[in-house]
């Protein structure tokens, strides 16, 4: 693979821009029952969601099941249809001026579960070429070998063989194969290393990084792993119910976590140091449903510092008094929030 | 007093088209009241283990030899009775999926009375009783009203709870712990923990939990059992792995962990994928993705160097000193 195979959509907006911007992004799934099949609920799975990701670097989203950073990732791609939002991609608006196709030759996506994401009928080859086929690019398949090489699987002994054949990190990287054949700007990968061994876990990271600095990439990073989001992400976005409670620089959030869930989820992280175990679960009970999540900010319920108006009104994203880098959503850091401990921030 | 555990060279081969050699040579021993992680990847016959200590491999696919015994007891004999009243009484296990394991058209209240009363023989109203009491000991909230549940109405966590409740409602002198956390989120994952911890302590028992993340054995348990391919390649204290891992394997796991890998930096990975397991290994099955293998590790089984006592390393190299590398 030689940087010419790889031929991404020139760059309009110059550096400064966004590759991606994403702004107030809500997808609500209906639950339906009853005799006539009626709308009973809506999943919130994602409310109000709006980042940005600036080119070259990457972003890692974290967050528990069921806090809709998947949902996110599927609105992002159009694989789910959004209810409300607007989704920027390199200046262009989805929907208005860059229709899905188009994004789709700039944003590619690598999923958890590497079986199901592939056509168990189709060969490697024919696989890794798909895409590339329908949009009308020349000589998918010569594009397709090289990218098998380039993911360090030999075309001679992988091309013909098909999914069942192969191992969990192998088809992994077919599929990195496949998002990679589509010269993309942006690879949203979703949980993409979670279901692999550890040792292969950190083959495949290896592997994400080389590209990332081969082909100047852009990678949305999702995942559950804390440990595995701080090595390969430069920033860190961490979802509850379906909405953004902090945005920050790796360093700052790894040194000081702004909102108390972020503190929480960092506090559960095994401490890896057998005199110096967990004493504390950091939260108790479970995350609540996100159909009727809590009113006000949806962290109420399990919150130490939670008082009436974090039960009433719903706080904003801001940036924190001595890093506006580090941005949170809540009101212990909003002076004007009237939560008695306005300003101040959760004790360290 | 006789161990909790002793398992001599227990091998465990599966017939069908083919033969996979799943557990290949392994001894291991427990005292009492002990906690072990099993650590290892997929298919490197950690659930095996655990299943044919409880006597559920089908005997019809699987040739098992050497010996399990419990408590003195000899588990690859029992059968009918004798095996029934061991399942659930001396050994029970907790399994990775709680929604799978629990019964859907029971309450939960009823699943934990039913063990209590085959095995202990109490009336209904007693085991009843038992079983509110083991909610309330697993720290389920409102255990009157849970008792009453069926699993679906439960979350994750709590179902994880009701398990946990189930296997330990007979007081076994063994618990044998599958994954019980990995299907859990974070925070409800570090809730487990601590609730087992805890109860080992109050109930003494033995556990063996089987995991295949480093940092939650580190919290569980105070010895560690390194596995790759059916082996056991690595055996000591919680601290002696995690502090002064010996075989290659286990190194590369603890820097696979990234705990303290600075941002971006070329990670050590292992190279390759775990052998098929289809042939009686008859060298090191490690070498093929070992940076430290000599042509002698391809030849002959490599021995199991013992540099204290109930510590093991299957390498030839183990005895090297770290810094020569």
């Amino acid at each position: 693979m030689s940087a010419t195979d790889y031929a991404p959509k020139p760059d309009t907006g110059g550096p400064a821009q966004p590759l991606l911007i994403v702004k107030d992004l809500q997808k609500h799934f209906p639950v339906r029952g009853g005799l006539f099949g009626r709308t009973q609920a809506k999943v919130q799975a994602v409310d109000g969601v709006s980042f940005e990701v600036k080119k070259g670097e990457t972003l890692g989203i974290v967050g528990e099941s069921g806090c809709g950073k998947s949902t996110t990732a599927k609105l992002l791609i159009g694989l789910t249809e959004k209810d409300r939002g607007e989704i920027i991609f390199d200046g262009l608006s989805l929907g208005q001026r860059l229709p899905l196709k188009d994004l789709r030759k700039g944003v590619q996506m690598v999923f958890q579960d590497s079986y199901a994401t592939l056509n168990p009928r189709l060969t490697i080859l024919d696989s890794v070429a798909f895409g590339t086929k329908v949009q009308g690019l020349k000589d998918p398949n010569g594009l397709a070998r090289k990218m098998m090489d380039r993911v360090g699987l030999n075309p001679n002994r992988f091309a013909h063989r098909y999914p069942h054949e192969l191992s969990g990190g192998q088809r992994q990287r077919v599929n990195i194969a496949r998002a990679l054949a589509m010269s993309p700007r942006l690879v949203v990968l979703d949980e993409a290393v979670s279901a692999l061994d550890k040792s292969v876990e950190a083959q495949v990271l290896n592997l994400l990084n080389d590209l990332r600095a081969e082909f100047g990439l852009t990678y949305i990073f999702i995942s559950h792993d804390l440990n595995v989001v701080r090595y390969i992400s430069d920033r860190i976005l961490v979802m509850y119910l379906g909405e953004v409670v902090e945005v920050a620089p790796v360093d700052s959030i790894w040194k000081s976590q702004a909102h108390p869930y972020t503190r929480s989820l960092f506090s559960a992280m095994p401490s890896m140091d057998p005199d110096n175990r967990t004493q504390e679960p950091p939260l108790a009970g479970d995350p609540p449903n996100p159909i009727n999540p809590p009113s006000g900010c949806r962290f109420h319920t399990r919150c130490r510092f939670a008082s009436d108006v974090c039960k009433s009104d719903a706080p904003r994203l801001d940036g924190l008094a001595q890093n506006a880098a580090h941005m949170v959503v809540c009101h212990l850091y909003d002076a004007a929030s009237g939560h008695p401990r306005a300003g101040q921030g959760i004790p360290a | 007093m006789t161990n909790l555990l002793d398992i001599q060279n227990l091998t465990i081969r599966f017939k069908g088209k083919r033969t996979v050699h799943a557990i290949n040579d392994v001894s291991l021993s427990m005292k009492q009241g002990e906690t072990l992680a099993l650590l290892g990847e997929s298919g490197s016959g950690k659930s095996v283990t655990l299943k044919a200590l409880l006597g559920l491999l089908p005997p019809k696919r699987t040739d098992i030899a050497g010996s399990i015994h419990v408590n003195g007891t000899d588990v690859l004999s029992l059968s009918g009775k004798a095996l029934q009243r061991y399942r659930g009484g001396e050994v029970s296990m907790v399994f990775q999926e709680p929604a799978l394991a629990l019964d859907p058209v029971y309450t939960v209240g009823h699943q934990i009375a039913e063990t209590v009363m085959r095995h202990k023989g109490l009336s209904k109203e007693d085991a009843l009783s038992t079983a509110l009491d083991m909610l309330d000991r697993v720290r389920i909230p409102s255990a009157n009203r849970r008792l009453n549940n069926y699993p679906h109405e439960l979350s994750g966590g709590m179902r994880q709870r009701v398990m946990i409740a189930l296997a330990l409602a007979c007081r076994p002198k063994l618990l044998l712990a599958d994954e019980p956390t990995t299907a859990l989120d974070a925070t409800v994952q570090i809730q487990i923990l601590l609730l087992l911890r805890e109860l080992q302590k109050e109930f003494g028992m033995g556990v063996i939990f089987v995991t295949h993340d480093i940092g939650v054995a580190v919290e569980i348990s105070e010895r560690v059992a390194v596995m790759y391919a059916g082996q056991i390649v690595e055996e000591g204290t919680t601290r002696e792995i995690i502090r002064d891992g010996r075989h290659p394997y286990t190194r590369g796991l603890l820097a696979a962990n990234l705990h303290d890998v600075a941002r971006g930096e070329r990670l050590n990975a292992i190279a390759g994928s775990p052998p098929a397991l289809e042939a009686k290994p008859d060298a090191c099955s490690f070498a093929p993705r070992c940076p430290r293998a000599l042509s002698a590790c391809r030849e002959a089984l490599p021995p199991m160097i013992t540099p204290s006592e109930r510590r093991r390393v299957g390498c030839l190299r183990a005895d090297e000193t770290l810094a020569a590398e």
